[in-house]
């Protein structure tokens, strides 16, 4: 379980991008977070495992409070958190397996890393995980050869290998087109439930975030506007977080996933709702 | 929105915005310049006669190199190019050892502010002089021969690569570098994941490099008494032994480009 109490951000430009949020994240939850741009995704998650340290406030991860960990405590901690970026953040001269693996640098000792000497388990781990999103084959490939939907899928195998309890994802399809986007938000759905996984996933894709998640949280300004279930996220409600435009065709019905209509975030591609049938 | 909407009237030109607002300040700065190169110029004095003399004393000199002479002092000069391509190969591993934690250290990125300014401290020192005076002060120091060099080459090596390597990191991905952090990296296993292979390919360019620079230098730093072909070339040239300087200097030509190509060749492969 992840709880947040009071937690704040000022940057030392002076942005106060988050204004005390509380949010509790139970375990095995899948919790969209959206908001505008600049609302403050991006920093909350980031203070979560201390890349963005908060300025007030705590972070609980279980009954462990991440906020006063020492640097020590906090890089073992880090263990339990992985990680999905937007742009992948792949290490882009490294081999596939090599990104997968170094999940477990923090589990394995400096000289077994520096050789690639990882542990038996770890390794079929990796190959298990990559079999599982469909890129056996890619192992030995230079992650700089990937297409941009496999790059996410590393990035995911990378962050799954920790074995973490709780994913946090910012902004997974950013840079993917809207078939491949839900293949990677299916994806990342599947995993967390087949390991009962928390995860709190930004995304600007309204109609993705109702499809892919149990939970969605509307951050505006630094501070919480709407924390409920996909289906009664209405206009009224999109008006709160992202201010006056019309919404009545940004939002779906969750089971319906035939839609075919246009939304402000996604872009038109012919055939693109008519998927489904991929792994 | 109920009224007639006028079209508005757009400008057709355009100009970049210039670097500097003022006009005043910009056309000062300019006028002040060229003032000062006139000056400048003004103030050189350019003696012709002595040029005009110096002329056909440099075709004597031409002429006394032809045909450079490869055979009469043939062991010697092998002794010197074996001794400058040693001085430059240990000299370019010890300066580029020294010059990684150094450069770690320099990138603002990684290191703390004190860290920091003491690395940049080193890196300007060894920059602030330039190798011929580093070996002047190490034939001092050490004594006349290849050791005084290897001092002097490795230390310039330092404010070579440490600088460009902590510049490198400063540059590199921070995305990258954040997403091991993330996995619960310790700070050796980030630098060795997240950094090293970012930065990898264009250092193993810049080694290269500076071994040429190194084995180039190794014939100046001679002169003044640090050893290598240097010291061969300067006994050439105070005998009188204008063909063998001739040699020498060919042989120095031919080991920069064999090492110029193999440098090309050796970053299209790491890249
Ligand atoms: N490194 C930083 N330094 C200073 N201010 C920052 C920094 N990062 C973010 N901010 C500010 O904090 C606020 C929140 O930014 P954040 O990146 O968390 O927004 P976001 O909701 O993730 O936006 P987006 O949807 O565009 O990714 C913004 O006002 C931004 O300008
Ligand atoms: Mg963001």
């Amino acid at each position: 379980m992840l709880r947040l109490v009071g937690l704040k951000k000022q940057y030392r430009t002076g942005d106060q991008a988050l204004k005390g949020v509380d949010l509790i994240v139970p375990d095995g939850q899948v919790m969209a977070l959206i908001g505008p741009s600049g609302a403050g995704k991006s920093t909350l998650i980031r203070c979560v495992n201390r890349l963005v340290e908060p300025t007030g406030g705590q972070v609980f991860l279980g009954d462990m409070e991440l906020t006063k960990l020492s640097r020590w405590a906090l890089r073992l901690a880090r263990r339990r958190m992985g990680m999905i970026f937007q742009e992948y953040a792949l290490v882009e001269r490294l081999t596939v397996m090599e990104n997968v693996l170094s999940g477990r640098l923090g589990y394995v000792g400096f000289w077994r890393s520096w050789f690639r000497k990882f542990p038996k388990e770890d390794i079929r781990e990796a190959y298990r995980l990559l079999d599982r999103v469909g890129l056996m084959h890619m192992a030995d490939k230079r992650a700089d050869e990937l297409s941009g939907g496999q790059r996410q899928r590393v990035g995911i195998c990378r962050a799954l290998i920790q074995n973490p309890e709780l994913l946090l994802v910012d902004e997974p399809t950013a840079s993917l087109d809207p078939k491949t986007s839900r293949q990677i938000m299916r994806l990342i759905n599947e995993l967390c439930a087949e390991r009962g996984l928390a995860a709190i996933i930004n995304i600007h894709d309204v109609l993705l975030a109702q499809m892919f998640s149990q939970r969605i949280v509307g951050l505006e300004m630094g501070s919480i506007v709407y924390d409920g279930p996909p289906d009664q996220l209405t206009p009224e409600v999109l008006t709160r977080i992202y201010g006056e435009e019309n919404w009545e065709e940004t939002i779906g019905k969750v089971e319906d996933e035939e839609l075919d209509e246009e939304d402000d975030f996604a872009v038109e591609t012919p055939g693109r709702m008519t998927s489904g049938s991929d792994s | 929105m109920t009224d007639q909407p006028v079209a508005p009237v757009y400008p057709n030109t355009w100009k970049r915005p210039p670097l500097i607002k003022s006009g005043l300040l910009r056309w000062s700065i300019v006028l002040g310049a060229a003032i000062y190169l006139a000056a400048a110029i003004g103030t050189m004095e350019i003696n012709w006669t002595r040029v005009a003399e110096g002329l056909p004393r440099g075709q004597r000199f031409l002429d006394a190199f032809f045909p450079p002479n490869f055979a009469d002092n043939r062991g010697v000069v092998w002794d010197g190019i074996q001794e400058s391509i040693w001085m430059a190969i240990i000299s370019t591993v010890a300066g580029i050892a020294l010059s990684i934690p150094i450069g770690l250290g320099a990138a603002r990125n990684l290191a703390p502010k004190w860290v920091y300014l003491f690395n940049r401290a080193i890196i300007a020192g060894s920059r602030t002089f330039p190798e011929v005076i580093l070996a002047i002060f190490a034939v001092k120091l050490f004594g006349f021969g290849p050791f005084a060099g290897f001092i002097a080459l490795s230390i310039g090596t330092i404010g070579f690569y440490a600088k460009l390597l902590a510049e490198d990191i400063e540059n590199m991905s921070e995305a990258q570098a954040e997403a091991i952090k993330a996995t619960g990296a310790t700070w050796f296993q980030w630098i060795n994941y997240a950094i090293q292979p970012q930065v990898m390919p264009r250092m193993i360019g810049l080694a290269v490099y500076r071994l040429d620079i190194n084995f180039r230098e190794s014939a100046v730093v001679g002169i003044v008494g640090g050893g290598g072909i240097g010291a061969t070339l300067n006994t050439a040239f105070d005998r009188y032994e204008f063909d063998t300087a001739a040699a020498i200097l060919l042989i120095i030509i031919g080991i920069v480009l064999v090492l110029e190509y193999s440098s090309g060749y050796l970053r299209k492969w790491v890249q």
